[in-house]
């Protein structure tokens, strides 16, 4: 997408005589007009502009909670915007179709182009132009020497060299269009391996409790959260289920983290451990080969045994879901819908069905109000709860959330409140109708995600090409340079300048060409003449000599 | 440690500001063209007290060159010589002292010091003095672009220092990678030239306005500044240097984010804003490979770029919220 176009002269197309189809003309130039480079960069800078609202609003695909809130905050204008897909702006129609027409005009652009450097390449260096002082770099001198001396003084700086008789052409800096074209085409394909990981990747996000009982398969019901590629099926997950046997966390006395690490034990289907004890924590994925494990967070999952009014206990082991404070308070609901079953009648009292709702504090103040952790480690943990007793409307079939209560059968008065209590760990909470809760401790639980993309390794291969050819864009300079060699007449062979070489000095021109911007040119060109020469003085500067290193035939 | 890397960011905010002052009287002076070759010695006293006293020196210059005519007519353009090599010589000092701040911060913090937003500021705006430093060493005619150098970092290490300094405290786990140090150490390289270039760029817009005929108020600031093709040349050697790196810096926070949050792209705020500017530069460059493009439209796309990065260091730090909040300012 330079302008620095290399096309050798191709002779014109014959002119058609007839008018060309109208509509074939329109798709020309349409054509012609996409691939130009007004048009590139009208794209371009539209690419930048229409990223903007991806990180003004809330988006879908980076936190869903947030465009909710958004929902919530402005109730009019949200499903307006929601409409124009400002909420999943890198997925919208105008968002892709800006980036489509820009690949478009991309490989509009480096697919004659790369035909053309691959002629380029294959193709010599063109002939010397007649008057080579017409060029930008120009000298002339005398010197021992001849067009096969040049052309193996230029060889051997790596200019590509052709001899035309008395006449030298020489170019170099191909890499600049080689450079140039990698990084276009390693831009098509960073393109393909995210469309790769889009189509065939896949995630999955849950929470993983400790202990043999709370493992987790993988398999598309397991988690709280999924997102599977069109191309993926859910039969497609790799079968492999995680146990969380060990969470460790280390915090600063801040209460800063400072260390996690999670070791949890990888079996198959049949129940074999493939991998045991295998650790992982945040920079270090737990890595699968067809899926990696991502530790996200952790939290505690209080365990609380409720023993009801008949004598039956029943233990939960319920995450309480973190608030977001740095010292982990955590709110959550114990819910007990299987309690008070009768054991004459063996039935059981939808009206009778017991929660406890509240938080979690890993260190509880030393005194109330008991609403905050003080820091996020157990050193006094307790449970501050709110029990319930009624129908917990679990059984009418309608989906809710486990970490929160159904607030309708709260309010519709189904669901009573029947007294709240703070415990630690150990202490017993005997209820108005007997029963009995008791706090008995906590177990660690993290979030997880887990994650396939087939396209990294593309992504990261692409980056590396992309990232080589654009030094070799940038850096890169083509240029060309011509010697013209006229042996001088035979009467002329004793020139103060030649000093008295054994074969008679030749009239050599030279000219040079820089095909890009290139402020060194000059001192390149310079330098390349006093080598020809012999003599290591740059021509035309006779003053700035360089130690005459390549001298030759002198002495 | 913590406290002496403190005061030798608040002396370095001050050297700055002794030096720019230094080269607000070179452009003050400068004025007198010394149209007499006849030399006269400028008392060193008086050149120490327009230095440091500074506002004096400023107010006092546009009256000079309306004195008298005297053999001492070329007096001010010699103190304004004096005044600019001394404000060379105070960047110099402010940027040792700006360097002794930034590696006790690291001592005292015992890792790199790129932790926060303020550390962050204080090593990208160091980075940008060193290659200020560099630049000059390179081509001394570019002495004059130091007054807009110097101003933009007095703004910088003043803004840090009052907004957004935060006491010293270890990584969070999720910083705790090699990775950190090879992208956040590529990015401020990065973004400390990308911050250097824009001088050149602003410099060569006014400068470009002045040379066409403009005379109206921001281009008769670019009077004295040199030749406008030159900083255009500059401009373009800056970016194109900082543009691949800036990429290996994007791809290497790619890598990372694979390994830390499972995707190397996810559309973060910060994120976004990295592709806005990768866009914004990518189109600078092109647009300067493309001869129908005026040179002075290609390098309103650079600034335009800068803004960008400005955009994301203090916008997306300031207003947004990701997954690279770790800058401590909220």
């Amino acid at each position: 997408m330079t302008t620095v176009a290399d096309r050798p002269a191709t002779p014109a197309p014959e002119a058609p005589r007839t008018r060309p189809n109208p509509v074939l003309a329109l798709l020309r130039n349409s054509w012609r007009q996409l691939t130009s480079m007004r048009t590139a960069l009208i794209l371009l800078f539209l690419l930048a502009v229409a990223a903007i609202p991806g990180s003004v609003l809330p988006q879908r695909g980076v936190n869903p909670e947030k465009v909710n809130e958004y929902f919530v905050d402005h109730p009019d204008l949200a499903p307006r915007l929601d409409r124009i897909g400002a909420f999943e702006v890198f997925g919208s129609v105008w968002f892709s179709a800006i980036y489509l027409l820009l690949f478009t005009s991309l490989i509009g652009c480096i697919v004659p182009r790369l035909r053309d450097h691959v002629r380029a390449l294959r193709a010599k260096p063109p002939a010397a132009p007649k008057r080579l002082d017409r060029l930008p770099q120009h000298a002339t001198l005398t010197a021992a020497t001849d067009a096969a001396a040049i052309a193996a003084e230029l060889r051997r700086r790596r200019w590509r060299v052709v001899v035309r008789g008395a006449e030298v052409s020489a170019e170099k800096g191909y890499l600049k269009e080689t450079g140039n074209l990698l990084f276009h085409v390693s831009l098509v394909a960073v393109l393909l391996g995210v469309a790769l990981g889009s189509w065939y990747g896949w995630h999955g996000n849950r929470l993983l409790v400790a202990g043999e009982e709370n493992a987790f398969c993988n398999t598309r019901q397991q988690y709280a959260e999924a997102k599977l590629g069109p191309r993926v099926d859910s039969a497609d997950l790799p079968p492999f289920c995680l146990t969380l046997n060990h969470f460790d966390a280390r915090f600063l006395e801040s209460g800063q983290a400072d260390y996690y690490r999670a070791t949890v034990d990888v079996k198959d289907e049949s129940g074999d451990v493939i991998r045991g004890a295998a650790s992982f924590s945040v920079n270090d994925p737990l890595r699968l080969g067809d899926a990696n494990v991502y530790l996200l967070g952790h939290g505690y999952a209080p365990i609380l045994r409720y023993t009801d009014r008949f004598g039956r206990s029943q233990t939960s082991t319920v995450p309480f879901l973190t608030t977001g404070d740095a010292a982990l308070t955590s709110e959550g609901v114990a819910a007990f819908p299987d309690a008070n079953v009768d054991p004459r009648t063996g039935q059981r009292d939808a009206n009778l069905q017991v929660a406890f709702e509240g938080l979690y504090l890993p260190t509880a103040p030393q005194e109330g109000p008991f609403n905050r952790s003080e820091f996020p480690t157990e050193r006094n943990p307790a449970v501050v709860l709110v029990a319930y007793r009624g129908n917990l409307g679990m059984d009418a079939g309608i989906p809710g959330s486990v970490y929160q209560l159904d607030q309708r059968q709260v309010t519709s008065g189904k669901l009573k409140q029947v007294g709240n209590k703070k415990l630690a760990v150990g202490e017993k909470w005997t209820l108005d109708d007997g029963s009995v809760l008791e706090f008995l401790g906590t177990k660690p639980y993290i979030t997880l995600s887990v994650r396939y993309d087939p396209g990294t390794t593309l992504l990261l291969g692409s980056s590396a090409a992309l990232l080589i050819g654009l030094m070799g864009a940038l850096f890169g300079r083509r240029r060309r340079v011509w010697f013209r060699v006229t042996p001088a007449p035979a009467g002329a062979a004793d020139d103060p300048a030649g000093g008295s070489p054994t074969g008679g000095s030749s009239l050599v021109e030279a000219g040079g060409l820089p095909r890009t911007d290139y402020p060194g040119f000059a001192d390149e060109f310079a330098q390349l003449v006093a080598a020809v020469r012999g003599d290591g003085e740059p021509a035309g500067r006779p003053d700035a000599g360089r130690p005459a290193g390549t001298r030759e035939g002198a002495e | 440690m913590s406290a002496l890397s403190d005061h030798l960011v608040t002396f370095a905010t001050l050297a700055y500001l002794v030096a720019m002052i230094c080269h607000a009287v070179e452009y003050a002076l400068g004025d007198a063209r010394a149209r007499f070759a006849a030399p006269a010695a400028a008392p060193a006293r008086e050149l120490v007290g327009a230095g440091v006293g500074g506002a004096g020196g400023v107010a006092k210059a546009p009256a000079e060159p309306v004195a008298p005519v005297s053999p001492a007519v070329d007096r001010p353009a010699r103190r304004a010589r004096l005044a600019g090599r001394l404000g060379v010589w105070v960047t110099a000092l402010a940027a040792a002292l700006h360097l002794a701040a930034t590696a006790t911060r690291g001592i005292a913090a015992d890792r790199m010091p790129w932790g926060n937003m303020y550390e962050y500021v204080l090593t990208a705006s160091f980075i940008g003095t060193a290659a200020w430093l560099v630049v000059l060493w390179k081509r001394p005619s570019l002495r004059r672009l130091g007054l807009f150098l110097t101003l933009v970092m007095v703004l910088l290490l003043a803004f840090a220092e009052l907004k957004l300094y935060v006491e010293v405290v270890p990584l969070m786990p999720a910083l705790q990678s090699w990775w950190f140090i090879i992208h956040v150490s590529t990015i401020i390289f990065a973004s400390g030239v990308f911050l250097l270039g824009v001088v050149p760029a602003a410099a060569f817009l006014m400068r470009n306005g002045y040379e066409q005929g403009r005379r109206s108020f921001p281009y008769t600031l670019a009077r004295r500044l040199p030749a406008a093709a030159g900083l255009e040349r500059l401009t373009f050697a800056l970016h194109a240097f900082s543009f691949p790196l800036f990429t290996f810096a994007v791809i290497a926070g790619a890598i990372w984010a694979e390994a830390a949050w499972g995707r190397p792209w996810g559309w973060d705020p910060k994120e976004t804003w990295a592709f806005i500017s990768w866009v914004v530069y990518a189109g600078y460059l092109h647009a300067r490979a493309t001869p129908s493009v005026r040179r002075n439209v290609a390098t309103w796309i650079a600034v335009l770029g800068f803004l960008t990065m400005l955009m994301n260091l203090f916008g997306v730090n300031f207003f947004f919220t990701g997954l690279h909040s770790y800058a401590g300012v909220n």
